[in-house]
This record gives structure tokens, C-alpha cells and sequence, in this order.
């Protein structure tokens, strides 16, 4: 009798938990319990997952199978309060789309710069000033970040880009015009050199 | 040791916190305790040491805040027909009304030992974790629960 009594404890029958957690997720959002806001976003060049902070974007990222190593890192190296909220992104999809049509030329969007320090940042805030259509060599975004012989360590820099596309890494070519690499594959650096002009066919 | 982001947490344990809410408070008052267990969850959890136990985090966090509702529920000058929380549940489980009802009409602690035990299948030192509690104190409350409950369910 005690194992059928036991065995009616066990069922509980199915519960959906999808409209509690909606609701919750308002919640966290309007106290300001939410730390990083991440959704994903479709481009021309495969998904994307963008991550924004109050102080603007901090990730975006080729998803490639590796949207849970990127949640993780912002886990660790931003804070662990990441949440999927794909309203706090309409913003950086909006420009993304507009970019990716040809409208958009530069973002304005707030960058949050916490996953890149020292040399790093300093190359990357450098290549931000490199405009639409244009290209600039490793050498010269390292000279922008205060040490034009550090051509290599620059190269390394624009490949820890946490904000690739917005933060124009596949500008940056070889002197001598050679493409070098990119995160993403070097046929999307291609693909977005070839958006904006600046490569011939 | 890193936390893993909240969005995986609250995926892999949404269910089960809800189970153990609607088993405690009733169908009713479960989405709101939902809501206070996980955003009490979300407000501390940067500071949370260990990461190997985050379902017996958030049991624990749900009792708590199980046990503040059915305070404030005491304390509150109730409308006439939310006398009775048994009562006004309006959708007991199926197919075992009766005893549900029953496990709702238990003493708190007795309540929470024998969901624990039972619908969880928490061993007894985890409970007593989860419900701040000695594992003796823990297999006592599940002794005495299963006992009423008998009582009714025979």
C-alpha cells in the first residue's frame, strides 16, 4: 500500500513552464537584474549571437556551432546573469540589417569593450576608425595603437575581435594586398569587403 | 570555477522548480512563487561558490519562498472564498485529487519531506540541505507525512 501511495507522490502529471518563465524574464529585465542580453540574429553570413550590456554591445559572434562556448565566456569574463532577451537587441539588428543592405555605413551603437584589454583594445578601437569601403594594413592599425612594430600582435588582436562587423577587423589586409585571415573564414572577409566596395572583382 | 549563464540554469531547472511549487502551494499561487524563487535566484547567483548543485540551489530558494507565501496568505485578510487553499485550488492534479489535497493539507515541513522525497526522489541528507533541516529531522517529517497521508489514501 505504502508503494502505490510512493508511487502516486511520483506523478505529478506535465508541467509547462514557458509562460512562467516569459514572465519572469519581464521581471528580471525591469528590475535590472539582467547583466548581459543576448539573442541571436540572421545575416547573410550565417547566424550571428549579439550580447549587449547596459553599456552597449559587448559580443557578437559567427555562431558555427558555438553559441554555447560564447554564453559561457560572457558568463565568465562579464558576469554569469546572461539572459536571452531578444527585445534588448532590436537595435543591433536593425543596424545589422540596415549594414547588411547597403544602407548603413557606420553603427552607432554603444561598445562595451570589457573582453578586450591592453594592446588589444587599443588595436581594435584603432580599426574602428577605419571607414566604410576602405582598407588598412596590420601595420597601420598598429601604429594607431602605439607600436608600429607589434605588426603580428596585432594580427592576434583583430583575431580576438568580439565584435567583428562592427568593429571593422575585415578591413585590415596585408601590405601588399594579400587578404590575411579573419575570425569568421576569409571568404566572409571577402563577402563583406566586396558589400562595401572595396574589392574589385 | 566559473557559473554557467543564467539562461542554461533556469532552461534545465524551470520545470522542476514549478513542479515543486505546484505541489507546495497549489496550481494557483505557483506562477507567483515561480517568479519570486527565480529573480531571488538571479539576484544572488553571482555570488553563489559552487556550481554542482544547482538544483538543490534553487529547491532551497523555492521552499523559502513557498514558506513566505503561505505566511503572507495567514496574514492577509482573505476574501471568503480563498479560505480554504485546499479548495480554491482549482486544478488539483489528476488523477489523484484526493490525495493531493491531502498532501496540501499537511504540515509545512511534513509537506515539502514528503514531495521532496517522493516526487524528487531526494535522498534524505540533500533534503535536509534544502530544507535547512538534519537528515534525522528530514526521515521524521517523511514518516509522519506518509503516515496521514495513509490515512487518507487507504
Amino acid at each position: 500500500m505504502t508503494t502505490e501511495l510512493e508511487q502516486a507522490l511520483e506523478r505529478i502529471g506535465p508541467v509547462d513552464a514557458s509562460a512562467a518563465q516569459e514572465r519572469f524574464l519581464r521581471r528580471a529585465i525591469e528590475e535590472g537584474l539582467v547583466d548581459v542580453a543576448y539573442a541571436p540574429v540572421d545575416s547573410p553570413l550565417g547566424e550571428l549571437v549579439a550580447a549587449v550590456t547596459p553599456r552597449g554591445l559587448v559580443r557578437l559572434a559567427y555562431e558555427d556551432g558555438r553559441g554555447d562556448a560564447v554564453l559561457s565566456e560572457l558568463a565568465a569574463r562579464v558576469s554569469p546573469r546572461v539572459i536571452e532577451a531578444p527585445a534588448r537587441l532590436d537595435d543591433v539588428r536593425r543596424q545589422l540589417d540596415e549594414y547588411f543592405d547597403g544602407r548603413r555605413h557606420t553603427f552607432a551603437l554603444g561598445i562595451d569593450w570589457t573582453l578586450a584589454r591592453g594592446f588589444t583594445r587599443r588595436v581594435l578601437q584603432s580599426t574602428a576608425k577605419v571607414p566604410f569601403g576602405e582598407l588598412a594594413t596590420y601595420r597601420e592599425v598598429a601604429s594607431g595603437a602605439g607600436n608600429a612594430a607589434a605588426v603580428r600582435a596585432a594580427g592576434n588582436a583583430l583575431g580576438a575581435n568580439p565584435m567583428p562587423i562592427v568593429v571593422p577587423c575585415h578591413r585590415v589586409v596585408r601590405t601588399g594586398g594579400a587578404l590575411g585571415g579573419y575570425t569568421g573564414g576569409v571568404e566572409r572577409k571577402e563577402y563583406l569587403l566586396s558589400l562595401e566596395g572595396a574589392l574589385r572583382a | 570555477m566559473s557559473l554557467p549563464p543564467f539562461q542554461t540554469v533556469l532552461e534545465e531547472y524551470r520545470e522542476d522548480v514549478l513542479r515543486f511549487l505546484i505541489a507546495t502551494v497549489g496550481r494557483n499561487e505557483a506562477d507567483d512563487v515561480f517568479q519570486e524563487t527565480f529573480l531571488a535566484a538571479l539576484r544572488t547567483y553571482p555570488r553563489l561558490r559552487r556550481a554542482d548543485n544547482l538544483r538543490g540551489w534553487l529547491l532551497k530558494i523555492a521552499h523559502n519562498k513557498a514558506i513566505d507565501a503561505h505566511r503572507a496568505r495567514k496574514r492577509a485578510p482573505l476574501p471568503a472564498e480563498d479560505v480554504d487553499p485546499g479548495a480554491t485550488d482549482a486544478r488539483p492534479e489528476p488523477p489523484d485529487d484526493a490525495l493531493w489535497s491531502a498532501v496540501h493539507s499537511l504540515p509545512e515541513r511534513q509537506r515539502t519531506a514528503v514531495i521532496l522525497r517522493f516526487t524528487f526522489d531526494l535522498a534524505y541528507r540533500e533534503m535536509g540541505q534544502v530544507m535547512d533541516s538534519s537528515e534525522e529531522a528530514a526521515r521524521r517529517n517523511v514518516f509522519e507525512g506518509l503516515k496521514k497521508l495513509r490515512e487518507v489514501y487507504a
